[in-house]
């Protein structure tokens, strides 16, 4: 029998051990951005933002098409994710028990956690395959792919958290369900959801690899969303991969202006909710 | 008194009102639905997808496309074996990173953490799952790859006399396995301590107040009495991040060196599934060698589904046995 004295021994050593655990977790962020910020900011300049990318050896130059191109993406993404998300987790708060109810949240999370590139390639087989070309389009069905579990399952969870005394309260006052769901349920929950909608969009803004069979890259302007389309990840990929130290320099001020994007979006979807409900829902 | 008016005005109004409403409700219920169902048929869509671009190389090659290691695009020979070697070797070295840390945070964040600093340290692990996979990439090609090839493995190798052992020899290249088991479990590790710390937070209080009172340390309650009856949760986590770690791309395809050859080392570069089809993708030349890289996604998919769907069982479980 170990004596006292070891065992409170062991319990500080094991309780120090979490907070070691603690920082060294905490560290890789810190390093990162630290680098980020170090590297990144050196190639920073407003040119980075409004010019074209250079050709090799010449420095200077931007990702304007890029920055853009990502954009363009984003947007295309949440125009086909958001409303089918947001009506799947509607659904699924409307009808919490039905076995379509079930398989849809199990569904969603398994999607969640397949990998990014699973995506791109069912986005190639069904949009670049029978088309017989990389387009802007493809990529932002792929993304809307990955939003799509994502939203369905904060809308479903924020939509929750409303009061079933104020559904019944819109009933009782002779609201039909669905403008109850609408304009009471859904409406009370809003904040909410933008917040799931927000997390989704910093999710998939970083997203390369479903990038690297649809929407492709390009080192132009995109003209028609039928074409390849630049994007910023897909650029700082191609950049850092590169032999030249140029192009490098690139790369860091891009990854700094991406991760900004993604920081940004994710520090609001946590400030809309703490406004609204106290504390933040991840 | 006079007779009041016939009003059928009003009743029809009414009537007609709740004619609308139901057709409201039907419309409603038909859109939401259809959303819902939006879902199964991705999951569907995505195997089809994969499975049909994947058949002609599983019809041809068989096994010996994961058997084989001799990937020889212009002989026609796909044996993808070093990249399913990678994919599980590299994810394996990062859950023996990650696993540890996560749950100490976990349980640093849930039994010890002052409160002040429960929130910003948590805030700072949930956003190491934000950061773009190209950044961890770039990262690892700039920082951490020279960093491990001039201090972490030679001091492995040769101040701790690991190089004795298979898995710490040779010659210390940079892009290699550690280093790409290194970054896979700094994206991993903010999944496990995230779900960790949720099924932590759900043991009872009356738990650990057991414990206490029974004379037990704080260390040996956590050990007896709250891991115990978080541990299916915990191990969910621990299969969600392996899910993360396996299907990776981007990071991974910047730090592994994919050389396609399997190698006890883990000094030495490696492949994996996911980099191999990113790599090769946009060079593939024949239909064949496409259907290949598709048979490799296909693979991945599948290992990823049941990891997946084990994972969240797993949680579900407890989370429901935890429903109070």
């Amino acid at each position: 029998m170990k004596t006292r004295l070891a065992r409170h021994w062991l319990s500080g050593a094991m309780i120090g051990l979490t907070y070691l655990a603690a920082v060294l977790a905490t560290l890789p962020l810190l390093l990162i951005l630290f680098h980020l910020l170090r590297k990144g900011a050196a190639s920073l300049s407003l040119t980075f933002f409004t010019s074209m990318p250079k050709p090799v050896g010449e420095a200077g130059g931007g990702m304007a098409n890029a920055i853009v191109g990502t954009l363009t993406l984003i947007g295309i993404a949440c125009l086909i994710g958001l409303p089918i998300g947001i009506g799947a987790g509607i659904y699924l708060s409307e009808k919490r028990s039905t076995p379509l109810a079930h398989s849809v949240r199990f569904l969603s999370d398994v999607l969640n956690g397949l990998p990014s590139i699973v995506m791109g390639i069912f986005a190639w087989e069904f949009l670049v395959r029978p088309a017989g070309h990389f387009s802007a389009l493809a990529g932002g069905t792929a993304l809307a792919a990955m939003m799509i579990p994502l939203v369905t399952r904060t809308t479903e969870e924020m939509l929750r958290v409303v009061p079933i005394s104020l559904r019944e309260a819109a009933l009782a006052l002779g609201y039909p369900r669905w403008r109850t769901s609408i304009s009471v349920v859904v409406r009370t929950a809003l904040a909410g959801i933008a917040t799931g909608a927000l997390v989704a969009v910093a999710r998939i803004a970083g997203e390369t690899a479903p990038l690297l069979f649809t929407a492709f890259g390009n080192q132009f302007w995109s003209t028609s969303l039928r074409e390849p389309i630049a994007a910023l990840p897909l650029q700082i990929f191609t950049y850092a991969i590169s032999p030249y130290d140029e192009w490098h320099a690139q790369a860091w001020a891009g990854a700094l202006v991406l991760i900004s994007i993604v920081l940004v979006i994710s520090l609001a979807a946590r400030f809309v909710t703490r406004s609204r409900f106290g504390a933040p829902v991840d | 008194m006079t007779a009041l008016p016939a009003q059928p005005l009003p009743t029809d109004r009414r009537r007609l009102r709740v004619h609308d409403a139901a057709i409201g409700d039907r419309i409603y219920e038909i859109v939401t639905t259809v959303c819902a169902l939006v879902v199964p048929a991705l999951v569907v869509a995505i195997a089809i997808a994969i499975l049909a671009a994947a058949w002609p190389a599983f019809s041809k090659l068989g096994l010996s496309l994961v058997t084989s290691s001799d990937w020889d695009v212009g002989a026609g020979k796909f044996g993808a074996a070093p990249a399913l070697y990678g994919t599980l070797v590299s994810s394996a070295v990062a859950l023996v990173i990650a696993t540890p840390l996560a749950i100490g945070v976990a349980i640093f964040l849930s039994e010890f953490s002052p409160v002040w600093l429960r929130q910003p340290i948590g805030f700072l692990v949930d956003l190491l799952a934000a950061v773009p996979s190209v950044v961890y990439g770039l990262w690892g090609i700039f920082v951490l790859v020279p960093m491990l090839r001039e201090r972490v493995m030679p001091f492995l190798r040769d101040r701790l006399h690991l190089g004795s052992t298979p898995f710490f020899s040779g010659p210390a290249y940079g892009p290699s396995m550690l280093a790409a088991g290194v970054v896979l479990a700094i994206m991993a590790l903010p999944y496990i301590s995230a779900v960790s710390r949720e099924v932590l937070i759900a043991v009872p209080r009356s738990q650990r107040e057991a414990a206490l009172a029974l004379g037990a340390t704080r260390w040996e309650m956590i050990r007896d009495a709250v891991i115990p009856y978080a541990r299916s949760g915990i191990i969910g986590g621990i299969m969600l991040g392996l899910g993360r770690a396996l299907g990776e791309t981007m990071a991974v395809t910047m730090v592994i060196g994919n050389r396609p050859e399997i190698s006890a080392s883990l000094f030495a570069p490696g492949y994996t599934m996911a980099s191999l089809i990113a790599n090769e993708f946009s060079e593939a030349t024949n239909d064949l060698h496409l259907s290949a890289l598709m048979a490799v996604g296909a693979i991945l998919f599948i290992i990823t589904l049941i990891v997946n769907a084990v994972a969240r069982w797993l949680v579900w479980q407890v989370s429901r046995g935890r429903a109070v």
